[in-house]
Parts: C-alpha cells; sequence; structure tokens
C-alpha cells in the first residue's frame, strides 16, 4: 500500500521537480546580486574598524586563492607562504619609496610599484623551482618552513630596505590621479578615508584573482595539477611535464601571496617583521582546510572566516562569555580565535572532508538528487 | 684552536639534543606515515610540565612527570586524532597534525606568557674545564644522556618484539597486520615514546646556556624539522646525522658570528635551514632517505 502511495507521490512531484529546477537557478543568481549589492554599499554603512577587517579578509582571500592552487589543487604543501606575502609587501614599499625616510627607495609609480611587487614575488618563487619542482608533500612543507626563516633574517638584518625590526611607512597607492590615502572625499556625503577606497580597489582585485584562479583550475592546467595530486606517475605517463607544472604553480601562488602583501601593506600603512612570521603561513593553511582543499570559493570562505574571527571576538569580548578583553587575564579574543580555528581544521578534516564549501556542495547535490527521485532518496 | 674545539664541541651537544627530537619525528613517520607537524608542541608540552611541577616534587619526579605528561599528548593525539581519520591521503594527516600544532601551542604560549620558565636542573652553570678547553656542565649531560637514549632506542627497536613489530609495520602495514602486529598499538606507542623523547629533548633545550623555557623555545625545536628531511624522513641514521649536522653548523655560525657580520645578525638560527636547502638541490630524498620508487 506505501509503496503505491509512493508512486503516486512521486508522479504528482514529477511536473514540478522542473519547475523547482527553474527557480533553483534563480535563487543563486539573486544571492550573487544581493551579496554584489551589499559589497558595494558596505563603505556608506560600515565604520572604518569593519572595512579594516573586511580589506584584511580580502588580502587574506587573494593569499588563500594563491595557495589553494598550490597546496589544495597540486597537492604541494606549501609553510612559505608567509615569505612571499613578505616579499610583495616589502617589495612594494621599496619600489614605491621616496627615499625621504633614509630607506631605500626607487620612486616609481606606485601602481607601478606594485605590478612589479607582484613579478618580484613571483621572480622568488622561480628561484626556489628547483626545490619545488622535485620535492612534493611534506618534504616542500619543511622545506619551504625555511624560506620563512630566510625572509625572517633579511626582514631584520637588511636594514635599508626593510626598517630591520621596527618596520617601514606604506606610501599610498595612486591610481588615474586618486591617491587611497586618508585625505577624505566626500562621496554622497560619507566621508572617504583610505579604508573606503580601497575597499573597493581590493573588491576589484579579489573579484579578477578569483575569475583567473577559476579558469586555470576549470582548464587544461588546472586538470593537470589535480592530476600531479592524485597520481603523481600516472600525470607524467600522461604527458603531463609534473616537475615544469610544479614548479610554475609555485611561481603562480608565490604571484598571488605577494599581491596579498601588497594590498595588506596598504591596509596596514605600516609593514613589520613580526607579522610574516611561521604563524601566518599556518593560518592560510588552515584557511584552505576550513573553507575546503582546492576550490576558489574555498579559498574565500576559510579567509574570511580565519581573518573575521579574530576581530569579531575583539569586538563583542564584553558580551560573550569566555573571552575577555585583550590585556586583562584569561583568554584574549586573538587566542580564543585560535582555538577556535585550530579545532575547526582537526573536526573539518576529520568529518567534513573539502571543508565548508565541499559541505554545501554535497547538501545541494543531495537535495536536488531528492527532488528529482524522491522515491529513492526514502 | 681551542674556541674551534669548543665551538665544535658544544654543536655535537646541540645537534644531539636535535638528533633526539629529529628521531621521535622519524618514529612516528615510520610507524604511522604521518609527518607530525605537532612536533614542538609535544615539546613545549613535555618542558611545560617539567618547569611547573620542579618547584614542589623537585628536579628528578619532574622530569619523569614531564616525560610521561608528553608522552601522554603525544598518545593522546594519535588516540583522539590520527585513529579518527578514516581516509587514506597521509598528507591530509599532516595538517590535522598543523591544527593540533596550533591548539596545543596557543594554549602553552598563553600559559607561559611572557614569562622564562627555569626547569631546575642541578647543573646550573657550572663549566668543566679540560686544558684550554671549557665545556659548560650542561652541555656533556646532554650529549651524554641524548647519546644513551638514543643506544638504548636503536637497541630497542632492532631487538624486542615492539621494535621488530614497528619495523615490520612500516615496511608494509598490510603484512604486518595478518602477521598479528596490532598496528594501533604500535602507533600509539611511537607516538608515546616520541612525546618521551621531545620531552628530555625539551630539558636540554632550556638549560643554561639559554635562559629557559619561553615562548621562543618551540622555535628552537622546529629546528629539528630540517635535521630530519636532510637526514631522510625515513632513516633513523638519517635523523642521526642530520642532528648532528644540524647542531655543528649552527654551532658554528653562532661562533663565528663576528667574521661573518656581512651576512648580519642571528645567522645561527638561519644555519640549519641552508644547509637543509642545499642538501636538498642535491639530494631531493635527504642524505639517508629512501629514493622513492614506484612500480606501475
Amino acid at each position: 500500500m506505501s509503496e503505491v502511495l509512493h508512486r503516486d507521490e512521486a508522479r504528482e512531484r514529477a511536473p514540478r521537480s522542473g519547475l523547482h529546477r527553474i527557480r533553483l537557478v534563480r535563487p543563486r543568481v539573486w544571492a550573487w546580486a544581493v551579496a554584489v549589492v551589499l559589497l558595494l554599499a558596505f563603505p556608506f554603512y560600515l565604520d572604518r574598524f569593519w572595512l579594516e577587517a573586511g580589506l584584511f579578509a580580502m588580502a587574506a582571500a587573494i593569499g588563500a586563492i594563491g595557495i589553494n592552487l598550490l597546496t589544495g589543487a597540486t597537492g604541494q604543501l606549501s609553510m612559505g607562504h608567509a615569505f612571499f606575502l613578505a616579499v610583495g609587501a616589502y617589495g612594494y614599499c621599496v619600489l614605491a619609496a621616496d627615499g625621504g625616510d633614509g630607506l631605500t627607495g626607487l620612486g616609481l609609480p606606485t601602481w607601478l610599484a606594485a605590478v612589479l611587487a607582484v613579478l618580484v614575488a613571483g621572480l622568488a618563487g622561480g628561484l626556489f623551482s628547483p626545490i619545488s619542482g622535485r620535492l612534493s608533500g611534506a618534504y616542500l612543507g619543511i622545506a619551504t618552513l625555511a624560506l620563512v626563516f630566510i625572509g625572517q633574517h633579511i626582514m631584520f638584518n637588511a636594514h635599508d630596505l626593510t626598517g630591520g625590526a621596527n618596520g617601514r611607512d606604506v606610501p599610498p597607492l595612486s591610481l588615474f590621479g586618486l591617491t587611497f590615502d586618508d585625505r577624505e572625499i566626500d562621496v554622497a556625503a560619507v566621508p572617504f578615508g583610505s579604508a573606503e577606497k580601497l575597499w573597493y580597489a581590493g573588491l576589484v582585485l579579489l573579484a579578477a584573482c578569483a575569475l583567473f584562479a577559476r579558469g586555470v583550475l576549470r582548464g587544461r592546467p588546472g586538470r593537470a595539477m589535480n592530476a600531479i595530486r592524485d597520481h603523481r606517475i600516472a600525470a607524467g605517463v600522461l604527458g603531463v611535464p609534473v616537475a615544469r607544472h610544479r614548479a610554475a604553480v609555485f611561481v603562480l601562488s608565490s604571484m598571488y601571496a605577494g599581491l596579498a602583501g601588497v594590498l595588506l601593506a596598504l591596509v596596514f600603512q605600516r609593514t613589520v617583521p613580526d607579522y610574516f612570521g611561521i604563524t601566518l603561513s599556518l593560518d592560510y593553511l588552515a584557511m584552505i582546510v576550513i573553507g575546503g582543499l582546492g576550490s576558489v570559493s574555498g579559498a574565500v570562505a576559510g579567509a574570511a572566516f580565519v581573518s573575521l574571527l579574530p576581530q569579531v571576538l575583539t569586538r563583542y569580548s564584553d558580551t560573550l562569555p569566555l573571552v575577555s578583553a585583550p590585556g586583562t587575564d584569561g583568554i584574549a579574543p586573538g587566542e580564543a580565535a585560535r582555538y577556535l580555528y585550530g579545532a575547526a581544521v582537526v573536526l573539518v578534516v576529520l568529518f567534513l572532508p573539502g571543508g565548508l564549501t565541499g559541505a554545501v556542495v554535497r547538501r545541494r547535490a543531495r537535495t536536488r538528487s531528492a527532488r528529482t527521485h524522491p522515491g529513492e532518496e526514502r | 684552536m681551542s674556541t674551534f674545539a669548543e665551538i665544535l664541541l658544544n654543536g655535537l651537544s646541540l645537534g644531539s639534543v636535535y638528533a633526539l627530537i629529529a628521531l621521535g619525528f622519524v618514529v612516528i613517520f615510520r610507524a604511522t606515515e604521518v609527518v607530525n607537524f605537532a612536533h614542538a608542541s609535544l615539546l613545549l608540552a613535555g618542558g611545560y610540565i617539567t618547569a611547573v611541577l620542579h618547584d614542589d616534587i623537585g628536579f628528578w619526579p619532574a622530569l619523569v612527570a614531564g616525560i610521561a605528561g608528553a608522552a601522554l599528548v603525544g598518545a593522546a593525539v594519535e588516540f583522539v586524532v590520527i585513529r579518527r581519520y578514516r581516509g587514506s591521503d597521509h598528507s591530509v594527516l599532516a595538517i590535522v597534525t598543523i591544527g593540533v600544532d596550533i591548539l596545543l601551542t596557543t594554549e602553552l604560549t598563553r600559559r607561559i606568557g611572557t614569562d622564562v620558565l627555569t626547569l631546575g636542573d642541578p647543573w646550573g652553570d657550572a663549566v668543566v674545564s679540560v686544558g684550554p678547553i671549557s665545556l659548560a656542565q650542561t652541555r656533556i649531560a646532554a650529549f651524554v644522556t641524548a647519546a644513551l637514549l638514543i643506544t638504548a632506542f636503536l637497541l630497542v627497536f632492532r631487538y624486542t618484539s615492539w621494535g621488530v613489530a614497528m619495523r615490520a609495520a612500516a615496511e608494509s602495514a598490510e603484512t604486518a597486520a595478518l602477521m598479528g602486529v596490532r598496528l594501533g598499538r604500535v602507533s600509539l606507542g611511537a607516538w608515546a615514546v616520541a612525546g618521551g623523547l621531545a620531552a628530555v629533548a625539551a630539558l636540554f633545550l632550556t638549560v643554561f646556556p639559554t635562559p629557559g623555557l619561553e615562548r621562543a623555545t618551540s622555535l628552537a625545536a622546529l629546528k629539528a624539522f630540517p635535521a630530519a628531511i636532510l637526514g631522510g624522513l625515513d632513516s633513523t641514521t638519517g635523523a642521526l646525522v642530520g642532528g648532528l649536522l644540524v647542531g655543528v653548523t649552527e654551532s658554528l655560525a653562532t661562533g663565528y658570528q663576528s667574521d661573518l657580520t656581512f651576512l648580519g645578525r642571528g645567522l645561527g638560527d638561519l644555519a640549519p635551514y641552508l644547509v637543509m636547502v642545499a642538501v636538498l638541490l642535491i639530494r631531493p630524498a635527504g642524505l639517508f632517505g629512501t629514493k622513492e620508487l614506484a612500480r606501475v
């Protein structure tokens, strides 16, 4: 009896599932449209704290996309991402500064300096290619650990370039006559400082980086990269030049990191060596694991989670239980955030393979198959 | 000449401590094929337990407690986290250990704060002089202890049934399981042993001439990674040679720092990594690592 009822229900639902599918497409488009409008409108409504937090998240997202191409899609563990971020940040300072503060500065136009800084980061990645092309997995992870320490050494010692332990000021970016500094321009009666202006630059950069990475992942290179990750020897037999691809992805990933470094430097307005330590590299790995290995959206989701979490906890530290304000006894917001995402890394790998976005994709696939084959699901 | 001898001996002593850490790292890798990035935090845990307890119960019991505590933490990581993973991709497990490391290091550095904790060792800053050469007692103790522990470990690894089981599991886990080797116990044991070795190493990384246990101690412990890699991740001999090599280079770079000022200060901390990169350029599998062979 129940069997018959099932079939009847299925027949009733069959024509409706077509309608559902049409509606299914539209919510996604709507969601995107709403997200874009919100992102464009934020500078008019949010205060500087949240805009800067958002900018950190954008910079982190660009870096995370880069490391996800390398670690997620190609299976090459890198713990040296902080080094390339530093190369981008300091490279920009050296190329763009006018040498007024007694440190080396080439005084190039700032937009050119930003582009060149990204290329320098790529070059640094290329110099590492004898190792990045030949090693894989944990070996590469530990080998790239060396980069972080070499970077720290240079940052503390090459005083003329980096300003030593005190770091150096970051000259504001100017593009087409618009300078991204704190001189306020009124846009629709809202004063636009550096955070508001940079917000839009960050959005454009993030969108461009995400689209480019998506293109790489969906095209021939992406397939080659996944093949190398899944079975290196088989990939080689199929004609994928394994070492060259590994080295190339490493270079691309370091350029993404360099761009993230430039953006971070512009937001911070000062670069200090302590920031670019081993912890930063681990944060980026945490981002892509939590968000989902190997996908662009995963990198963005993870970056947002890991970089916004400490900010949220800081802002609401008085109302949250177990978290106390910085400087007092108890767990500081930064530490609380590290507990949370350290645990998130462990839990995601054990129970949610594919990360946050992987879970969303699976859920969507399940509901879709439930709608098209309602009988089988029961 | 006497300075050179002193630097060399200090380097060997430091290297033997690195070898202890690297050995634990290699043992875990051989038994479970997991690259344990949480190793530095195991070391910090052992050191912290010793540092907290030594005032109340005396140094030696505190050291034993530290070793037991670190072994317990290691075993707990294996039991709670590593064992729960059902996939087959071991590089994912390496990332899990990074998560574990974030958790443990955050907790321990929060507890340590900005303090420098002493471990209450009996040697203090006493120095032994033989002719023109003078060495800190702590350095001699470090070398002797490390040598004894490593010898004991290698003997156990070679002759006891536990060692045989572990080597069998490393050779082929499936065959070993069919022969009645209990893989779970083998890997639990490996993590516990690695934790214990790391706790001993923690003691010798924090005694004279270093000020004591502080946040930066985990950075010192990280130098055992290049040691393990340049020796070859799957080789116990490699861990020993790598450890000594790293220790001696670091000691030389620190000792002759004044002649190398053009390379900047703090070169000693960088030396292990430079040696590793140089070795990897020539031998990607490390000095004693087995070159990966695959049948297609």
